[in-house]
């Protein structure tokens, strides 16, 4: 599982970053936690407010900020799937 | 009516009733509210509770506005539109779009990949920060209604004049080229229950005023400041209505400087008790929240020095009209 985390201007995008890693820990998956602040990457995506999370090539949330327990309820839907 | 509405304005936005009752707390505990420190301190604590109340009632209601218009659904709805409607409407959604300087740059890459002309994209960077629902509220509880809503309409006419004629010029050629890109996706953007739209509402406020409180206060700060401290001739003579330059002064010295538009709230409070003329007031607080040094510094990303110099210099002239306008015709406000 590749998981990106779009977005590294604000404390926001930073803490959901953090937050992502945690939830990979607690959730024990198999996964590259990556955290992308170039605009123009971002901007591919067509995501335009951040945090934005996207999981194997997927942008599964975007402009929420996420905390543990929110990586943690949309990671382990997309690992059921 | 206009008795309801009076109420209205002095109570519940103005809230005139807390001015009253800190004034009478202060007299209780001792202090002359008459003299400068006791006037000051009235000042500052009734102008901090109150724009932050307002604020965290206003975000509230307005995030919950805004949830219905992410950038993601603005492209969309956008490329419906051409011409003029384009940069009108783009202005109008620029409004109600919650804005952070970081999203500039991925939302103007998003919208110009998308097709939409590069002068649509800037009405709506024009209008993001200048015009701001939670911000007319307050307005209109510091300056009453009239102001509050020329203040709205000619931040969206400089935001599609601006944008308008950015594109007559065909700036469009001095945006970067990202050769990296090459498509954009385009997301779904899921409808959000209530539930949701709540949720995101109560993040939204309390983010805000974490993120903006300590502009209130610096704000609030140098209101009290001129409020009381710095004497009324100073500021007549720099930003008077006698002086011709006070709008080309306030315009310079706010372009530079951000502050969230509410911290610029109490500073134009306390100018208006001053009597400085209400355009001087308008261009300083247009000045500060419409350009920055940190929004400049994250477009010179995507535009070449040319545009974005002209963006500047059209935003920036636009202020300084619109400023000696109201000066001009403020008596039909006020």
């Amino acid at each position: 599982m590749t998981i990106k985390v779009l977005g590294a201007c604000c404390r926001k995008s930073k803490e959901t970053f953090e937050n992502t890693k945690l939830a990979i820990q607690q959730l024990g998956l198999e996964a590259t936690v990556e955290n992308i602040g170039d605009m123009a990457e971002i901007a591919s995506y067509g995501v335009m407010t951040t945090p934005a999370l996207v999981i194997d090539d997927q942008v599964v949330s975007f402009g929420k900020f996420l905390s543990k327990d929110d990586a943690v309820k949309i990671i382990s839907k997309i690992a059921r799937q | 009516m206009q008795v309801a509405w009076d109420f209205f304005q002095r109570q519940i936005l103005g809230m005139a009733w807390l001015n009253s009752a800190i004034g009478s707390g202060l007299i209780g505990i001792g202090l002359d509210i008459a003299g400068r420190i006791g006037a000051s301190i009235q000042f500052f604590l009734f102008d901090m509770i109150k724009i932050l109340v307002l604020l965290s009632v206003l975000i509230f209601i307005i995030s919950y506005i805004q949830s219905h218009f992410p950038p993601e659904k603005t492209k969309k709805i956008l490329g419906r539109f051409k011409g003029i409607g384009a940069n009108i409407v783009s202005a109008l959604l620029g409004t109600v779009t919650p804005f952070c300087s970081c999203s500039s740059i991925p939302i103007f890459i998003g919208f110009t990949n998308a097709g939409l002309p590069v002068g649509v994209t800037f009405s709506f960077l024009i209008s993001s920060p200048l015009v701001d629902l939670g911000a007319l509220v307050l307005l209109v509880s510091v300056f009453g209604a009239r102001i509050a809503i020329a203040y709205v309409v000619m931040g969206l006419v400089l935001a599609v004049a601006g944008g308008t004629l950015i594109d007559k010029l065909g700036m469009e050629q001095y945006v970067e080229r990202f050769n990296a890109i090459k498509k954009i996706a385009t997301i779904e953007v899921p409808e959000l229950k209530r539930k949701d739209r709540l949720l995101y509402a109560k993040e939204q406020t309390l983010e805000t005023v974490k993120r903006v409180w300590v502009y209130v206060l610096v704000g609030v700060g140098i209101g009290a400041l001129i409020h009381n401290w710095i004497p009324t001739e100073w500021i007549q003579l720099v930003l008077g209505k006698n002086n011709p330059f006070s709008v080309l002064i306030a315009t310079a010295v706010g372009i530079p400087m951000y502050a969230d538009i509410f911290g610029t709230i109490p500073v134009a409070e306390a100018l208006f008790f001053k009597e400085v003329g209400v355009g001087t007031i308008l261009s300083f607080m247009m000045a500060v929240t419409a350009l920055s040094l940190p929004s400049m510094i994250m477009l010179k990303k995507v535009l070449k020095t040319k545009l974005l110099v002209t963006f500047i210099g059209i935003v920036s002239v636009g202020i300084i009209v619109i400023g000696y306008t109201f000066n001009a015709l403020g008596f039909l406000f006020v």
